[in-house]
């Protein structure tokens, strides 16, 4: 199997079996320039899956989850989240490209995670999690500041409410922006390395936060180089190179029995 | 003939110069405020992903930072009567002229520091608030703007303050503001040191007080929790963080750096 076959319910994970793919990914295209970034890519995330993507540096697994926030647009493809495509209005056949005001509301259905935070530095933890709420929410500043605290504490960070992002550690900055994200109530979750910039000593306690994210049943696609991580909480594991999937399985077919000489090669290089 | 106290007393308590003073403070900050706004706009068209906003604005700045100020006043109050009847009015005073001259040179150079500004703010956040679902606007009003202040400042209180002083400019529109009321004093009694060290005194007082009000908004965007228990620390302790003792502050980047 090269690349999901978006007809075929995802056969590796069973408990999911009889539902449409919340999240589909159909032929996408990416290029800048004269550079081919993505060709051709399809896959697609069943309703509280959670796949992890791997892949060389350079590859193209920014691009992907960029292009699936709706943060750029891909020169051909479709994404299509919940049985609706979106990025593009289609009216009499004719496919057009939204407008940033219309392509802000779809992104709040996405979740994103940077691997830089990129935290709001004007903003104290509570407000970073708070301003999506009350501006594109339009949720009341108590009920978002009741909000944003309950995110807070479920990843931990309640006592640092009032800390601004340089009073805060990198794993913290990093679970505020998940807690940023989350409180939108988004349907999937897009995580870009998240652990990537962080010192050895703290990439623990994000991963902790996400397995339980994972665990509550929450869709996640997650690009990451940690391997144990991928093994243990992803329902299925894709390696990206190129711009293409090469290979993707359950997580012990994929890191025990790998089909292709490139994941076996690249599976060398992280472990 | 020696430093003359009384005239010298007299002119610093006169009428004529807190007359003149406040016409300086007032013209000036009418149009730094003005220059701030129409210069946001100008900057706005400078980062403009599109053609044509980035050409107008470019050529604004390009223009108005070409030619002296002096010149742009006296085009305003003269020859803007001469070509539109409209300001052969009442209305059209020297203050207005002043201040339409001032703001639209001004708001060239804040165009600058606005852009400058706007660009130091890391790309990152704003893709994040975009992720989260702001629009354009949203992004503009709630991440960046509220940063880009926080940069802005101390270059904007060095232009106000240049203001300040170039608002004495405005005499050859027939506006007396403060230098050009020590200027009259001396025309009349040939007492240069009296009338103009009264003018001096006046200046630095001025600006001391705009000093202040810079720090006072400065220590606003210092985006730093407070943390009471700090204040309490023995001074032992506080000497150890930078700022005074009991300063809640954290380091800047320049501080860390420099173990200042
Ligand atoms: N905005 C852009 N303009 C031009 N080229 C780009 C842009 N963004 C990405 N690229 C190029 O596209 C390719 C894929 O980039 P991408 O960031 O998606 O890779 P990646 O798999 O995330 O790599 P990494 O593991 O280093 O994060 C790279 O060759 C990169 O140089
Ligand atoms: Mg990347």
């Amino acid at each position: 199997m090269s690349t999901a076959n978006a007809e075929q319910p995802a056969a590796t994970t069973g408990r999911h079996a009889h539902q449409l793919p919340l999240l589909r990914v159909q032929d996408l295209h990416k290029r800048y320039g004269a550079t081919e970034v993505l060709k051709g890519v399809d896959f697609t995330v069943d309703r509280g899956e959670v796949k992890a993507l791997l892949g060389p540096s350079g590859s193209g697994k920014s691009t992907i989850l960029r292009l699936m926030a709706l943060l750029e647009a891909p020169d051909a493809g479709e994404i299509i989240l919940d049985g609706k495509r979106l990025g593009v209005s289609v009216s009499g056949g004719r496919v057009s490209h939204l407008r940033e005001r219309d392509l802000a509301r779809q992104r709040t259905d996405i979740g994103m995670v940077f691997q830089r935070f990129n935290l709001f530095n004007h903003l104290d933890a509570l407000h970073n999690v708070m301003l999506g709420l009350t501006q594109v929410r339009k949720v009341s500043r108590s009920e978002a500041r009741d909000r944003a605290h309950a995110m807070l504490t479920r990843v931990g960070l309640a006592q640092r409410a009032g800390h601004f992002p340089s009073e805060l550690s990198g794993g913290q900055q990093q679970r505020v922006a998940i807690a940023r994200a989350l409180v939108m109530d988004p349907k999937v979750m897009l995580f870009d390395e998240p652990t990537s910039a962080l010192d050895p000593e703290l990439v623990g306690e994000v991963l902790a936060v996400m397995e339980q994210l994972a665990g509550e049943g929450m869709t996640m696609v997650v690009v990451t180089h940690e391997v144990r991580f991928a093994r243990r909480v992803a329902d299925e594991v894709a390696l990206f190179d190129s711009g293409q999937i090469v290979e993707q399985a359950a997580p012990d077919e994929f890191f025990d029995r790998p089909q292709h000489e490139r994941t076996r090669r690249f599976l060398e290089h992280v472990h | 003939m020696e430093f003359d106290g009384t005239i010298f007393w007299d002119a610093l308590t006169s009428q004529e110069y807190l007359d003149g003073a406040v016409l300086s403070i007032g013209l000036a900050a009418a149009s730094q405020v003005l220059a701030v706004i129409i210069g946001f706009v100008v900057a706005l068209g400078r980062i403009s992903k599109h053609r044509a906003p980035r050409a107008v604005a470019g050529l604004y700045v390009w223009f108005f930072r070409a030619i002296p100020t002096l010149l742009v006043l006296l085009l305003v109050w003269n020859a803007g009567p001469q070509l539109f009847p409209a300001l052969r009015e009442d209305w059209f005073s020297p203050f207005l002229a002043g201040l339409i001259g001032l703001s639209i040179v001004e708001a060239a150079y804040m165009a600058e520091i606005i852009r400058a500004a706007l660009l130091s703010i890391d790309d990152g956040q704003a893709v994040a608030a975009r992720a989260l679902g702001l629009t354009p606007l949203q992004v503009l009003r709630k991440v960046l703007v509220p940063q880009a202040i926080k940069v802005a400042l101390p270059p904007t209180g060095n232009e106000f303050i240049a203001m300040i002083k170039y608002t004495s400019l405005a005499s050859v529109i027939s506006l007396r503001e403060l230098l050009t009321t020590a200027q009259v004093g001396v025309s009349v009694t040939f007492r240069y040191a009296e009338y103009y060290v009264a003018a001096l005194v006046y200046y630095l007082v001025i600006v001391s007080l705009v000093m202040l009000l810079q720090s006072w908004i400065e220590r606003r965007y210092r985006w730093t929790s407070t943390v009471p228990t700090r204040r309490f620390l023995p001074p032992s302790w506080s000497r150890r963080s930078p700022g005074a003792p009991g300063s809640t502050g954290t380091p800047n980047a320049a501080q860390e750096a420099l173990k200042v």
